[in-house]
């Protein structure tokens, strides 16, 4: 080695270079990777969701979408509600399978969200027309809530229903393709056919069915 | 023993009583102006940077189609410094505190519509002025060598000042920006594999949350601002180095002594 005393590998110099570079590196280190952590986490960190109480089961028919209005985000006001369409299924056009957790039949209710698929503004049911209707981008669906025509890449998200204690409850969001099957919660403009159901993993941080051992209790009633 | 004071007039102008010059409080002050100049500049030797970034040669036939670079550069100054401000009244509380924030802002602070609009307004200006200003370098081939990074870190810049924008446009968290949030994070979503992740890492979680406005806040006052401040300055430092481009009408002229003339 050029410049190295007899029997060393590496010239002072440079190894002095390479301890005060490592040191600066590790100093560097050790406030951005912690920072980067802190801005990075929330996208690997689980969201809790709890069942909610929709309302009872009289409150639903199969003809008419009631507008619910439910918690997203606890704590934030406004900015976390969300607005879910709610009827009862209808067995002679809902052809999606129901299927059962814990002894609880689930999505007896289709609880369509008021997100549109295309970029995420809030639909509206238009009642006369059987349509949801998006006021952004022309963005139309069926009753059952496939695309019907304009630019949304899917069908609305659902949100799993179960009847319990005599009341109907929501839980949280999940997606569907254009078959209807199941899938975990996508945003909005993520096609989920074919190819897209790759393009668009599922993501980390997204709600995941809660267990149905611990739903919320009904209200009391004064006088009961 | 010391003389008597005499009558204002009794010494000759310019003079104290002992003959000696003194100055006129005017030239005094200006004096003292330069001794502080002096004296910093015998420490720092800022002198000929000054002169290397104030003083320079620039080609012939230059237009004020050329004031567009320093016209954006006044534009994001007028951010800066409008924005510094309103942060001093600013809340970026979701459960309604920011609307309510900006609403005080509007109505009662002194001259606080004035400030607001300036920074909502300058906002447009600014990002009118930054096409204007790359419209300029691009159709007079100022991009071309040696002066590519200037350009490529123009672009960043225009990114970072859209970004600026989209950041910008939630704070005031009226169901406008909720709203055009909402879409823009989506937007971001349609990107193939890391899209969704994308996402969740501007909203803090795979919803609209608690935090999504503080970290829109962060990001649009500490974050991107303090990387286009280090990134003018050194398309600036850029600007001066390589010299300003000449018009691409203007001619270059060969030397005469490369000319050669042939007699017929």
């Amino acid at each position: 080695m050029p410049g190295a005393f007899e029997g060393e590998t590496v010239s002072r110099r440079r190894f002095m270079t390479g301890v005060a570079h490592s040191a600066g590196g590790i100093a560097a280190a050790a406030f951005t990777l912690p920072a980067l952590g802190f801005a990075l986490g929330p996208i690997f960190q689980r969201e809790p969701f709890d069942w909610q109480i929709l309302g009872k089961p009289d409150d639903f028919t199969e003809l008419v979408y009631e507008t619910k209005v439910l918690t997203i985000v606890e704590g934030i006001g406004e900015a976390g509600k969300s607005i879910a369409y709610v009827r009862k299924r209808d067995p002679a056009i809902d052809t999606e399978p129901l299927f059962s957790k814990n002894g609880y039949v689930l999505n007896n209710y289709v609880a369509l969200s008021s997100r549109c698929m295309h970029l995420g503004c809030p639909v509206r049911y238009v009642e006369a027309a059987e349509r949801f209707i998006c006021p952004c981008h022309g963005g139309v669906y069926n009753f059952r809530g496939e695309v019907a025509g304009g630019p949304p890449v899917r069908p609305l998200d659902r949100f799993y229903t179960l009847e319990a204690n005599g009341y109907v409850y929501i839980g949280p969001r999940y997606s569907v393709n254009s078959e209807l099957d199941r899938f975990s919660p996508r945003d909005p403009g993520e096609p989920l056919d074919g190819i897209g159901q790759y393009l668009y993993p599922s993501r980390f941080d997204t709600s995941v069915l809660p267990p149905t051992n611990n739903l919320p209790l009904p209200p009391q009633v004064p006088g009961t | 023993m010391p003389l008597p004071k005499l009558m204002k007039g009794a010494a000759p102008a310019g003079t104290d009583l002992g003959g000696q010059e003194v100055l006129h409080p005017v030239d005094a002050a200006t004096e003292a102006g330069l001794t502080v100049v002096d004296w910093i500049d015998e420490r720092t030797q800022l002198t000929p940077g000054v002169r290397w970034l104030m003083f320079r040669k620039v080609p012939k036939g230059i237009n004020w189609a050329y004031t567009l670079g320093s016209a954006t550069l006044f534009a994001f100054l007028n951010q800066a410094v409008t924005g510094v401000f309103l942060a001093m009244y600013y809340r970026p509380d979701v459960n309604g505190g920011a609307y309510e924030s900006i609403r005080n802002i509007n109505d009662n602070v002194f001259l606080g519509q004035f400030v607001h609009g300036m920074h909502k307004w300058g906002a447009s200006v600014m990002i009118i002025l930054i096409f204007l200003h790359m419209g300029r370098v691009f159709f007079f081939g100022a991009y071309k060598y040696p002066r590519e990074l200037t350009w490529i870190i123009g672009v960043v810049l225009l990114i970072l000042t859209m970004a600026m924008g989209f950041t910008g446009y939630l704070l005031p968290f009226d169901q406008r920006s909720y709203w055009a949030t909402i879409v823009g994070v989506n937007i971001n979503n349609t990107g193939p594999f890391i899209g969704p992740y994308l996402g969740d890492f501007l909203r803090a979680g795979p919803e609209f949350g608690a935090t999504t406005l503080s970290r829109f806040y962060a990001i649009h006052m500490l974050l991107i601002p303090g990387l286009m401040a280090a990134l003018i300055g050194f398309h600036l430092y850029l600007v001066t180095k390589l010299g300003i481009s000449a018009p691409p009408w203007l001619k270059a002229k060969e030397p005469e002594s490369v000319v050669e003339v042939v007699e017929v």
